[in-house]
């Protein structure tokens, strides 16, 4: 029984949020590693796309609460997603017209495209800011549990109870929909397998008559997807903040660069690699340890590092990756 | 229109920019601007060493110039004494042994054969480094944190005037950087972007939760000053009867001339340092830099150690960082750690450098004015340019409050705007290398 409990006290503390945690990052590292892998540049504006993506989102969620639309149990905003979508498909795509576009023709190195998505980041963070403002929103409506931590109690008549939460379910249903999609497009279309083709060799893709301004075109409205979706799942989950937005990127990044920048399964393992490390450091043990070891009364929480520190968990597995296996766990295109 | 001309005209219009808000709004303001933009130039010399000299891409000037803050603090404020004795060697005996461990598992690594004994012995060395660390530490840092928590908490510092803080400011940045360049240099370009950052981030965690140290979030205020207090100066019969005679009332004439004080110190620093960078890039050492940044491999080939080289200046850049943020610290009197934000103090620096022009030094003090200038006015600015097109709609109205509220966040637009243009049309900057 003790077992058992340590189990579901694992599984709600742990195990359920670091899935749907790393779900989320490895949305957002997806559209990170296809950027790099087709554009060939780290695109710092990554994490305020995403902020842009579910304010459009959330705009579109609070209108259609205002007249009534809803979507009974579940939350409005998946409604409302495909509309944000839309809408940061139209700013990546005008950013990439009117900003990238200049320096792809002149084939500028990688590292002035990176100080470029810099300046693209302060506009996109100066706008989200401009137009929602800077403070936490809310936008998650319906139900809020799929199983509430009572009624798990009453079911099983454990003493430990297990929350299942609706926007946790919804980010684990919508990333394994999505990744399955992303796959098949990559994998199975013929956009897919030129934009593959043009990720692992530009000058051989551009031989067979690949068309790089539409491989480029399609790029960007994938991350878009990606990146709005990655946005409104961590809204939803969590809140909406744009400047946790902006920190998201040190995990992204960790996430790609741990899997292996350019690679799409490394994305979706660095993701998970990050978020499991991130949640398991930083929880406090005490708990599950009391259930395991009953004799052992520990003094502290029993707790690795604070959470204030989950960034150094991310940094630090950053840092071993780069010492040890610079081009990540999965064959990355990076040296 | 020949160079010097061009040069001098540019940094007449900054002067002039100023001036007119000295005569528009008060000197107050445009001596603020003045010793921020001093303090802009030194970190956008900083940024410049390592990007317009080798090539290297440093996004975490705030973590670097946050730690000059904390040598600050370090350095000046006045130890606790009963904090010392309650764990302050406790607190100390555990970083020694945090270090010991990791320097015991760096020479394990390097010393035994690589095989299941050498994970081993590793793994055991970590896990119990760690708990013995942990077991020293945590009960020291709750002893300390517990001595008069409302107006220290803290260790103290060790009671020496702020000005030595500043040295001590670019030699704690200097140390970070070499942990950082020790592991992201000689990888790709797009690696040491993304260490930086995260250092960056970390360090500022550390400063806002390890309370013991600079009091976290609760803030350090009233820090020692090199320059007199104003009220000092307007208790002072001479000092008041000089600013009479002036014809300025004793007041503003004190905190002008306190500010004008700092503005004195800061010049120095500059006028030192650019010096410094200025005979840097005239050596062979800066031909090395520049040759190193345009052709690593050709660089190599003619024997030079590009990665040293690089780790070399990054830590020299990183370190006039601090200098910088030491600076900064000792001129607000206070640490905040809250008020580090890495779009105002990292990307902001991005921006002077690449609008001065990056690889001049004299672009990177130009940027570090012009920019701060700019981003201290874009605010006035922008609030009046919102006045004037919201001046048509109905007073009450839900877009017109919008509007009028939303003016504060211009400043990250204009900014990024700006280094977008620049980038676009004038990628050399204004003021371009030789």
């Amino acid at each position: 029984m003790d077992f058992l409990n340590a189990f579901v006290a694992l599984s709600n503390f742990v195990l359920i949020p670091a899935i749907a945690y790393g779900s989320q990052l490895a949305l957002g590292a997806l559209g990170v590693t296809l950027i790099y892998g087709i554009l060939r540049f780290s695109n710092f504006a990554h994490g305020d796309t995403m902020a842009f993506g579910a304010m459009v989102t959330i705009l579109i969620t609070w209108w259609m609460q205002s007249v009534g639309i809803s979507l009974g149990p579940l939350p409005t905003a998946l409604l409302a997603l495909p509309f944000g979508i839309l809408g940061c498909m139209a700013l990546l795509l005008f950013t990439d017209r009117v900003v990238y576009k200049f320096y792809r023709v002149q084939k500028a190195k990688p590292v002035i495209l990176v100080i470029v998505s810099m300046g693209v980041m302060f506009i996109m963070n100066g706008l989200v800011r401009f137009v929602i403002g800077p403070d936490d929103q809310r936008f998650a409506d319906g139900e809020r549990f799929i199983i509430s931590a009572r009624t798990f109690r009453e079911m099983t008549g454990l003493s430990e109870g297990l929350a299942f939460r609706t926007s946790q379910g919804i980010t684990i249903v919508t990333a394994v929909v999505v990744v399955a999609a992303l796959f098949w497009f990559l994998n199975k279309t013929r956009t897919g397998k030129s934009m593959r083709a043009y990720s692992d060799n530009e000058d051989l893709a551009l031989l067979s008559g690949i068309n790089p301004e539409r491989v480029v075109m399609y790029t960007w409205m994938l991350v878009a997807g990606l990146a709005t979706i990655a946005g409104v799942l961590y809204g939803l989950d969590k809140s909406f903040k744009p400047f946790t937005y902006f920190q998201l990127l040190l995990p992204i990044f960790a996430a790609a660069i741990v899997g292996g920048l350019g690679n799409p399964v490394g994305a979706i393992a660095g993701g998970f690699v990050i978020a499991f490390s991130e949640v398991m450091i930083t929880y406090a043990w005490k708990k599950v340890a009391g259930y395991l070891i009953p004799a052992w009364e520990p003094e502290g929480l029993v707790q690795l590092l604070s959470t204030d520190y989950k960034f150094a968990v991310s940094f630090v597995i950053l840092l071993i990756v780069l010492l040890f296996k610079p081009t990540g766990l999965f064959k990355g295109k990076a040296v | 229109m020949n160079e010097t001309l061009k040069n001098t005209g540019l940094f007449a219009i900054v002067g002039v920019l100023i001036l007119i808000t000295g005569f528009s709004q008060s000197w107050n303001s445009a001596l603020l601007i003045v010793n921020m933009g001093l303090i802009s130039a030194i970190m956008a010399l900083g940024v410049n060493l390592q990007w317009g000299f080798a090539g290297l891409f440093n996004v975490g000037v705030m973590g670097f110039v946050a730690l000059g803050g904390l040598a600050a603090v370090l350095v000046s404020t006045a130890p606790v004494g009963e904090a010392w004795q309650a764990g302050g060697v406790g607190i100390l005996t555990a970083l020694v042994m945090g270090a010991a461990t990791i320097t015991a598992t760096v020479l394990v690594y390097s010393k035994m054969p690589a095989g299941r004994l050498r994970t081993v012995v590793i793994l055991a060395l970590l896990i119990g480094g760690f708990f013995l660390y942990r077991s020293i530490f945590d009960p020291s840092v709750a002893a300390v944190e517990a001595i008069n928590p409302a107006q220290a908490g803290n260790i103290g510092g060790l009671n020496l005037p702020i000005l030595v803080a500043w040295p001590v400011g670019g030699l704690l940045a200097a140390g970070a950087a070499w942990v950082i360049g020790k592991t992201a240099l000689g990888l790709r370009s797009d690696y040491l972007a993304i260490a930086t950052l995260g250092i960056a981030e970390i360090i500022i965690a550390i400063l806002k939760n390890e309370d013991w140290l600079a009091r976290g979030v609760k803030n350090v205020i009233g820090l020692p000053r090199p320059v007199p207090y104003e009220v000092d100066l307007q208790n002072d019969p001479g000092f008041v009867e000089s600013a009479t005679n002036l014809g300025i009332d004793p007041v503003t004439a004190s905190s002008l001339y306190v500010k004008l004080g700092y503005s004195l110190l800061f010049t120095a620093v500059l006028v030192i340092l650019l010096v410094m960078v200025q005979m840097a890039l005239k050596s062979p050492w800066g031909r090395m830099m520049r040759a190193i940044r345009d052709n690593e491999v050709a660089a190599e080939a003619m024997g030079k150690d590009v990665t040293a080289r690089h780790l070399q200046v990054f830590i020299l850049g990183s370190a006039i960082c601090g200098l910088a943020g030491a600076m900064m610290t000792t001129l607000d009197g206070q640490l905040t750690p809250g008020t580090y934000q890495p779009l105002r103090f990292t990307f902001l620096v991005w921006v002077m450098v690449i609008v001065g022009g990056s690889g001049n030094n004299f672009g990177a003090v130009l940027g570090g004015f012009l920019i701060w200038f700019l981003w201290v006015q874009v605010e006035p600015i922008g609030l009046f340019l919102m006045e004037t097109i919201t001046a048509g709609m109905a007073d009450g109205s839900w877009l017109k409050e919008h509007l009028l509220d939303s003016a504060a966040h211009m400043r990250l637009l204009t900014m990024g705007l700006i280094l977008l243009l620049v980038l676009r049309f004038s990628p050399r900057g204004l003021i371009p290398e030789k």
